[in-house]
């Protein structure tokens, strides 16, 4: 039995915080209701308005668009998050969003046997998303991702960014010239 | 203390914008005692509003109006609806500017001689030499506070500035410094020095760096004759039967129409918004759009070849604190035909934060090989290339045949096409940049493309014949005599420095020439 209740709260960007018994080894992101859940890292979503199911594969695009080991799945489920709440504004959105996921899915069957998120390596992913780079879902996600992934506040200090400085007194006495190894 | 001027006050100089060109202009025009309205088409966002956060801080003050681009340079395909960087506020973009200051060299003002005929150019001569503008280089110097000029101390070298000097040293290169900023290195003009807080695109928190927002405009309205106007959008400039300008019209801030008479109109809304606005301005008289007899305005955009170079290496760097752009290396700004190319280029330091650099660093890339870049953020160091492109008639501004903004008027469109010359430049400076921090142990380097255009120029050039360009060296339109270009449309090529300091020496030379003229009632 595991609890996650010291991991900072994600609920902030819409992710509520959960407590869950670990029964073995659970897959990453798991779809239970109309909602996801990421035991290991103690958060869910809630699908307002797409699939829970697309919203997992997202995740996993997500991620594979813009690999970071370091960046924990919360942060992609927090990127993608935006595709959900626009999708329940605008019928537009949500077809672009569910059919290139189900396009997604049916490129894996057919060269897998299983859906995206379930094809084993990211290699294999890889591929399949290199074949519809040009496409508009693509494009959208990427370019959203682009700036909803790296756009955090809270992925920064995983980048040794260090944001916000004025507040501070800038780095005139805190090193902006400390540079050693030269 | 703001000076309200009434709507049918004829006797108004009329400023469209508040950026460089304009801010300065009206300032000066008002400190010589002549009545100034300053139209503005964004609001005013003092100090405490800049934010050190480069996404919230874009949005809030960017020129965000529908554009769209065409031509072949990359702009057109990875930010199609963005061609360029540019501030919609009082202030305009010094606001985001990172306050290099580099005069002109002689032989840039001398283009079309220096450089000769070059297939697919249209270079041509400023009707201006570098003798003519130094005592106004002078003057531009002394109220930006610019560094290493009137004794003012050069700015400290930050990390970034160390990598970059340490490998032009050893790659040979001899002029390399922290370079001529409008940045206090020391409390100067009421400002205070530099805090080294990084965030210099983003507006500075600390007001070291000058901006006409607070380092000029405020001088002008103390004088009781200048009143700027935020959220004036201007839509049209009209004229009399005599072809002699009379008034603007422009949008306030709840969308409403109003005219603005005036005596003189001077146009600085930046290179894309200039020739649009004069376009737009067509009439039966001047069908092709005001001041077009020559039929350049518009044409001959350039946005300086641009390109940049970040480099990973084993050890932190941390970029991204201290001055943006404190750090330039000269010795490639040198027209030396052997290397393939005319003209020359400077190449500059340059940070961005960690979300513009995701954004910009390889524009639509994406996978391992860009993410593991992006995991070197904070071993990066970067630096920026400004080159002089080729005026070339065709790349320029258009007005869209069907789109139209909110306030009913045609959307511009930006053409460019990189010119053989622009490519064989960038390709140069692309391996020395990566040479550079090469000699100093880079793990990996990125060849990184152009940003939107924060450099536009050209549109409206400075010619000493009327038939080659829309102005003469005053700036004053060659077809309607109280009507003056006033930003850096005015440019009749490109030079490889970045243009501020020219825009700013320009203005004010031009307000010492409008002053004159009015005396003479020649205007
Ligand atoms: C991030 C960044 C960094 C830069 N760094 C440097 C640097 O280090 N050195 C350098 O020399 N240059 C730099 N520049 C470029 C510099 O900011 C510009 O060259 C300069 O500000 C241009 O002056 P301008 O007067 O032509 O236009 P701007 O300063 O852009 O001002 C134009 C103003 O006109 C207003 N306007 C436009 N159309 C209308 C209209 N129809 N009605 C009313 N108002 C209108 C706009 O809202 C704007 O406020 C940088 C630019 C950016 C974006
Ligand atoms: S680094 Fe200096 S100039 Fe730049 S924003 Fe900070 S205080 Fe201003």
């Amino acid at each position: 039995m595991t609890k996650r209740d010291e991991l900072p709260a994600p609920d902030k960007k819409g992710l509520s915080r959960r407590n869950f018994l670990l029964t073995g080894t659970a897959a990453a992101i798991v779809v239970k209701g109309g909602a996801i859940f990421c035991p290991t890292e103690a958060w869910a979503l809630e699908a307002q308005a797409l699939k829970p199911t697309t919203l997992r594969t997202l995740i996993r695009m997500a991620r594979d668009i813009y690999p970071h080991d370091r960046l924990a799945d919360r942060f992609y489920a927090v990127a993608v998050k935006g595709f959900d709440t626009d999708a329940a504004r605008d019928a537009g959105a949500k077809a672009l969003v569910e059919e290139g996921i189900a396009g997604l899915d049916a490129k894996a069957k057919a060269a897998h046997g299983v859906g995206y998120a379930d094809v084993g390596w990211e290699a294999d992913r890889v591929a399949i998303l290199k074949g519809m780079e040009k496409d508009s879902f693509f494009q959208k996600v990427r370019g959203t991702l682009v700036v909803s992934l790296y756009n955090q506040k809270e992925v920064w200090p995983l980048f040794g960014y260090e944001g916000e400085s004025a507040s501070k007194g800038g780095y005139i006495n805190r090193g902006f010239n400390d540079i050693a190894w030269l | 203390m703001a000076a309200p001027f009434k709507l049918d006050d004829d006797s108004v100089v009329v400023v469209i914008g508040s950026g460089a060109g304009g801010g300065t202009l009206a300032t000066d025009l008002a400190l010589k005692g002549i009545k100034v309205v300053c139209l503005e088409a964004g609001g005013r966002h003092e100090i405490e509003d800049f934010e050190n956060d480069e996404w919230s801080n874009f949005s809030k003050i960017s020129w965000l109006d529908p554009r769209t681009t065409s031509g072949s340079w990359r702009v057109a395909r990875d930010f199609p609806g963005l061609p360029a960087w540019i501030v919609r506020a009082v202030g305009g973009s010094t606001i985001h500017w990172a306050g290099a200051s580099l005069r002109f060299q002689e032989h840039e003002f001398k283009a079309r001689t220096t450089y000769g005929e070059i297939a697919g150019a249209n270079l041509l001569d400023w009707p201006v030499t570098l003798a003519e503008m130094e005592p106004w280089y002078e003057k531009a110097e002394n109220r930006m506070g610019t560094t290493r000029t009137h004794g003012i101390p050069g700015l400290p070298g930050n990390n970034n500035y160390k990598v970059f000097e340490a490998g032009a040293k050893k790659l040979g290169y001899k002029t390399v410094s922290t370079g001529n900023m409008s940045i206090n290195s020391q409390p100067r003009d009421g400002r205070g020095a530099c805090q080294q807080i990084g965030f210099c695109f983003q507006g500075c928190k600390s007001g070291a760096k000058w901006s006409t927002l607070y380092s000029e405009i405020p001088k002008g309205e103390a004088t009781g004759n200048l009143e700027v106007r935020p959220n004036s959008h201007v839509l049209k400039i009209e004229h009399d039967a005599s072809g002699k300008v009379t008034a603007v019209v422009y949008a306030d801030k709840s969308g409403t129409v109003q005219r603005q008479k005036a005596r003189i109109v001077a146009v600085a809304g930046n290179s894309i918004e200039t020739p649009r606005l004069l376009l737009n301005s067509a009439s039966n008289q001047f069908p092709n759009g005001l001041a077009n007899s020559s039929g350049q305005v518009g044409r001959n955009y350039m946005r300086h070849l641009t390109a940049s170079v970040y480099a990973v290496f084993e050890k932190p760097v941390k970029m991204w604190r201290g001055t943006t752009m404190a750090g330039i290396i000269k010795d490639e700004s040198v027209h030396d035909p052997k290397r393939g190319f005319a003209a020359g280029y400077e190449m500059e330091t340059l940070s961005l934060g960690l979300p513009f650099m995701a954004a910009f660093l390889d524009p639509g890339g994406w996978g391992r090989s860009f993410t593991s870049a992006m995991d070197g953020y904070e071993n990066m160091a970067g630096m920026w290339i400004v080159g002089e492109d080729m005026p070339q008639e065709k790349n320029g501004i258009t007005l869209h045949a069907t789109q139209k903004d909110k306030y009913g008027m045609p959307v511009p469109n930006v053409h460019f096409d990189d010119h053989p010359n622009d490519i064989a430049m960038r390709n140069h400076a692309w391996k020395q940049g990566a040479a550079v921090y090469d000699a100093v142990g880079a793990v990996r380097t990125f060849p990184t493309p152009p940003y939107p255009s924060t450099h536009n120029l050209g549109t409206c050039r400075m010619s000493a014949n009327a038939r080659d360009g829309v102005c003469n060296k005053y700036g004053q339109t060659h077809d309607v005599k109280n009507l003056f270009i006033s930003d850096g449309s005015q440019f009749t090529s490109g030079a490889s420095e970045n243009p501020t300091l020219t825009i700013v020496a320009l203005a004010t030379r031009q307000a010492e020439y409008i002053a004159a003229e009015m005396g003479k009632k020649n205007i």
